[in-house]
């Protein structure tokens, strides 16, 4: 692939930012992301993602004491202008005063590249982003879509050594973010560049991710690949943002857990447990020659075409979620057994 | 980042270097000989204790505070008049109401000599009409109407664009309530253009205050403040009566106008 | 019908109110161009007084557009750079400085004019110069630049172009050149019409600051309606209005408020 230069490893040490007015955006934040992989930061608003993005890029400083080192190279007292990375904006930050291939062009204008050059390259662009044919458009006269690719053709277009994404999807549309990021994966993965995403969708998280970082009030929970992050969650907090979290509360003793709904057989139990959490993957219903030590009262039954959302209640203080696939019919009131995948069960 | 913020105070120099050398520096020298002539700081009360600056003074209030009036009304109903109704030639009417906008103070006198002089239009037209000629340029009168004539321009920006933005739901509702064109008119159009009226009136106070151009050419008996200013440093050479007397005017006008900024958003030129 | 009737009494009204304004104007350009204003029409029509005018005066319509047009450089150099720094920075610090901005507009003209005596009035080479009217009429229209500039500057997410265009490599002057002025053309170019219309009618300041050889229009309108002939004064006001006139008018095509754009969103 000639579009993207040798792929780089960045690497943060130690970096916190403390805002002017006081607000503490970044606690001491150690990471190390490897030459081509994609790393998404996900988290709430406030959780500091976007603030260490921003600190990669060069458009924030990290607190004194705070190193950002591009293969190796200590790069932190470098402004962006001069670290080659490329850049997409939550809002696209697209040129009004220019075209569509005015702003594909423009970092190339910047770095003096010859006209004939610059032509090729935005051409080249614009045929990989498929949208040849809105080259002479302005910015005003297109839709958040087009906007989002011009954005995306702008930024690689100067072969940059990383791509950051600030939250590029957010302000489009549900049917058209699943479009772009399949788009934005594949092209991601044809570029081969190292890539930073920033996030506050767990669904886009694990979609592009080869590692993802899980960030709560400046402070990294947990950074790991999807299936780790969704199966074993390092922290409540995790486990909650991910997905559904079923919960279950009662006592350990002998190799089983009790609790209102009956008790469980884990023979791997922590001594001391009083929490058990676990996937709706992972409980089914009990077939009805089954019998299991877990019972409750379905309190709400959605047909969803492949497979039956359950909500049932256990005499705890939320309703178990259940995902079954079994042809059954279920109604408000039935009492069912449940079982449960030990190897799926969780103590925080 | 910190070159940002130093590269930023670098761009503000040119201009703050300028404002500082030509208007904050002589503002201060001003204050400073305003208190340096023979009645000393009593100079800066004198304009309430001597009769002849008091009653200037008073003149001048007078004259912008009937000039505010009239205008408010004049373009109260004309601003929203053309605001809310739309004809052929609504455009053409909104274009000469306010392209008198930028005429200095001198031209609007002459015009008013035009008007009222003594080969006056006015008088052309009184005297066939009753015989006796009206001839009122050279009066407080005269520097009225010019006041008003160089007033409209400005205030009917102002109403019009805050009836822009009065709800026609709340008159619909009034009438639907069974209230009159009046009543929906006191009872909620006027409310409505309040803060407009505010901020438009203030401006025009204190640009009536503050005007000179009107006056010089209108010479003659007229007795505003910003005449006697003009007298006392021209004529009399009295610098010092003249820059306490100019200052004290200074932060008049400014406190009206400070007001109108906090009742409404911009201010708007102040000229004539 | 009451609305009807209620209808027609104020656009008479307004119709009135027009006249006021309008009807002063033509009579003053109409009594420069009659041969004798006390006959009236009936005298005939001439150039003969504008003519007068031109030979007499031109100097001053020189020195009038002469100045307006350096007062635009001026402002432009030292207004758009305000413009810009007080759209990236919004703390008490910034607001303070656009309140004193203002100043030299609230202050009365003769105020400002006496101040600028006062402190320079020593320095004869510039009390003499067309300078020193220069920068009265600086102090005046800066603010009027610096609004205009401002407005638009603040209408568009500055901080996201700017960083967008840093994060491909522009420098500092690079991004001005092609991201900070280009999109504040709109507001450049209205506030240099009122700028250059300020500085052709501003008289208050200029009255106190001139010499007898650094005579603006409005000044020379001022003594001509002194002491010559009302037809020459009218003739004065009358090569005044056509020139100030353009001004106005492109003023007001300006202000014409844009329509929004709304974009929606394609089938992709």
């Amino acid at each position: 692939m000639t579009d993207a230069g040798q792929p780089l490893a960045i690497a943060l040490e130690g970096c916190s930012k403390t805002f002017p007015d006081g607000t503490r955006a970044l606690e001491p934040l150690d990471l190390a992301i490897h030459a081509g992989e994609t790393v998404v930061f996900l988290g709430p608003s406030g959780c500091g993602k976007t603030t260490t993005l921003r600190i990669i890029a060069g458009l924030e400083e990290p607190d004194a004491g705070g190193k950002v080192l591009f293969d190796g190279v200590d790069v932190t007292r470098l402004p962006i202008e001069q670290r080659n990375v490329g850049m997409v904006f939550q809002s696209y930050a697209l040129f009004p005063n220019m075209t569509v291939a005015g702003n594909i062009g423009y970092g190339l204008k910047i770095r003096k590249v010859p006209h004939a050059q610059i032509k090729a390259r935005v051409s080249e662009m614009l045929a990989m982003m498929q949208i040849t044919r809105l080259a002479d458009r302005r910015i005003d006269q297109l839709s958040g879509g087009q906007r989002q690719r011009v954005a995306l053709a702008r930024a690689i277009a100067v072969r940059p050594r990383a791509l950051l994404l600030d939250e590029p999807l957010t302000a489009l549309d549900a049917k058209l973010r699943d479009t772009l990021r399949l788009e934005i994966d594949s092209l991601l993965r044809s570029l081969g560049i190292t890539a930073i995403y920033v996030t506050h969708d767990q669904a886009e998280a694990m979609a592009l991710g080869d590692r993802i970082v899980v960030m709560e009030h400046g402070r990294v929970a947990q950074i790991g690949r999807p299936r780790e992050i969704y199966q074993r969650p390092a922290t409540r907090f995790v486990a909650e943002f991910i997905g559904t979290m079923n919960r279950l509360t009662g006592s350990v003793s002998n190799g089983t857990f009790s609790c209102q709904a009956g008790s469980l057989a884990w023979p791997e139990a922590p001594t001391g447990a009083t929490e058990i959490l676990f996937r709706p993957e992972d409980i089914r219903v009990a077939e009805g020659h089954e019998t299991t030590g877990l019972q409750g009262k379905v309190a709400a039954a959605f047909f969803l075409g492949d497979r039956t959302r359950l909500f049932v209640e256990v005499g705890e203080a939320q309703p178990l979620v259940i995902e079954s696939t079994a042809r059954r019919d279920f109604s408000h009131g039935d009492a069912v057994g449940l079982a449960i995948d030990p190897r799926g069960l969780l103590v925080l | 980042m910190r070159h940002e913020t130093r590269r930023l105070i670098l761009l503000l120099l040119p201009a703050g270097i300028v404002f500082a050398a030509f208007f904050l520096l002589p503002m201060a020298r001003l204050f400073l000989i305003g208190g340096s002539g023979k009645m000393g700081w009593a100079a800066y009360t004198a304009i309430l204790t001597d009769d002849l600056y008091l009653g200037s003074l008073v003149s001048t209030f007078a004259v912008a505070a009937a000039t505010t009036a009239a205008t408010l009304v004049i373009s109260g109903i004309s601003g929203v008049f053309l605001q809310r109704h739309r004809f052929p030639g609504n455009a053409a009417l909104v274009a000469m109401l306010t392209f008198p906008l930028a005429f200095p103070g001198v031209v609007i006198g002459f015009m008013v000599i035009m008007l009222a002089g003594r080969q006056g239009l006015i008088g052309q037209v009184t005297q066939a009409l009753t015989g006796e000629k009206l001839v009122f340029a050279y009066t407080i009168a005269g520097l009225f109407m010019g006041y008003v004539y160089f007033s409209i321009p400005r205030t009917i920006l102002t109403v019009m664009a805050a009836a822009e933005k009065l709800d026609p739901k709340l008159e619909e509702a009034a009438r639907s309530l069974g209230a009159s064109p009046w009543h929906v008119l006191r009872d909620v159009i006027i409310p409505g253009l309040k803060p407009a009226f505010i901020s438009a009136g203030a401006i025009c106070f204190a640009t009536a205050v503050g005007a000179f151009g009107t006056a010089f050419t209108l010479a003659a008996r007229i007795n505003v403040l910003p005449m006697v200013i003009y007298t006392e440093f021209t004529l009399s050479a009295n610098i010092a009566m003249a820059a306490a007397l100019s200052f004290v005017l200074g932060i008049v006008t400014w406190l009206v106008l400070a007001v109108a900024r906090t009742a409404a958003g911009s201010s708007v030129a102040a000229a004539g | 019908m009451k609305r009807r009737s209620l209808f027609y009494l104020q656009l008479g009204f307004t119709l009135l109110v027009c006249a006021f304004l309008v009807v002063p104007v033509i009579l003053s350009m109409m009594a420069g161009l009659t041969v004798n204003y006390f006959v009236g029409i009936e005298s005939g029509l001439t150039l003969r007084w504008v003519m007068e005018v031109w030979n007499g005066y031109r100097d001053t319509i020189f020195l009038s557009i002469g100045l307006s047009l350096a007062c635009l450089a001026v402002t432009l150099v030292l207004g758009v750079p305000t413009a810009y720094v007080l759209a990236k920075r919004q703390n008490a610090l910034t607001r303070t400085l656009e309140e004193m901005l203002v100043l030299p507009v609230a202050v009365p003209g003769l105020a400002t004019a006496l101040a600028l005596i006062v402190t320079y009035g020593g320095l004869s080479g510039f009390r003499t110069s067309w300078a020193f009217i220069l920068v009265g009429h600086v102090l005046f229209t800066l603010p009027f630049m610096v609004r205009s500039v401002l407005a638009v500057l603040s209408a568009i997410d500055l901080k996201t172009l700017e960083e967008g265009a840093a994060s491909l490599g522009a420098g500092f002057w690079p991004r001005f050149r092609d991201i900070v002025l280009p999109n504040c053309r709109q507001g450049i170019l209205a506030g240099s019409l009122m700028v250059v219309t300020l500085s052709m009618g501003e008289f208050n300041m200029t009255w106190l600051l001139h010499t007898p050889f650094t005579k603006t229009l409005p000044v020379g309108l001022a003594d001509a309606y002194a002491s010559l002939r009302l037809e020459v004064g009218s003739a004065y006001t009358l090569v005044f209005f056509l020139m100030i006139m353009p001004l106005l008018l492109a003023l007001q095509a300006f202000a014409k408020p844009r329509p929004a754009k709304f974009v929606a969103e394609e089938a992709e």
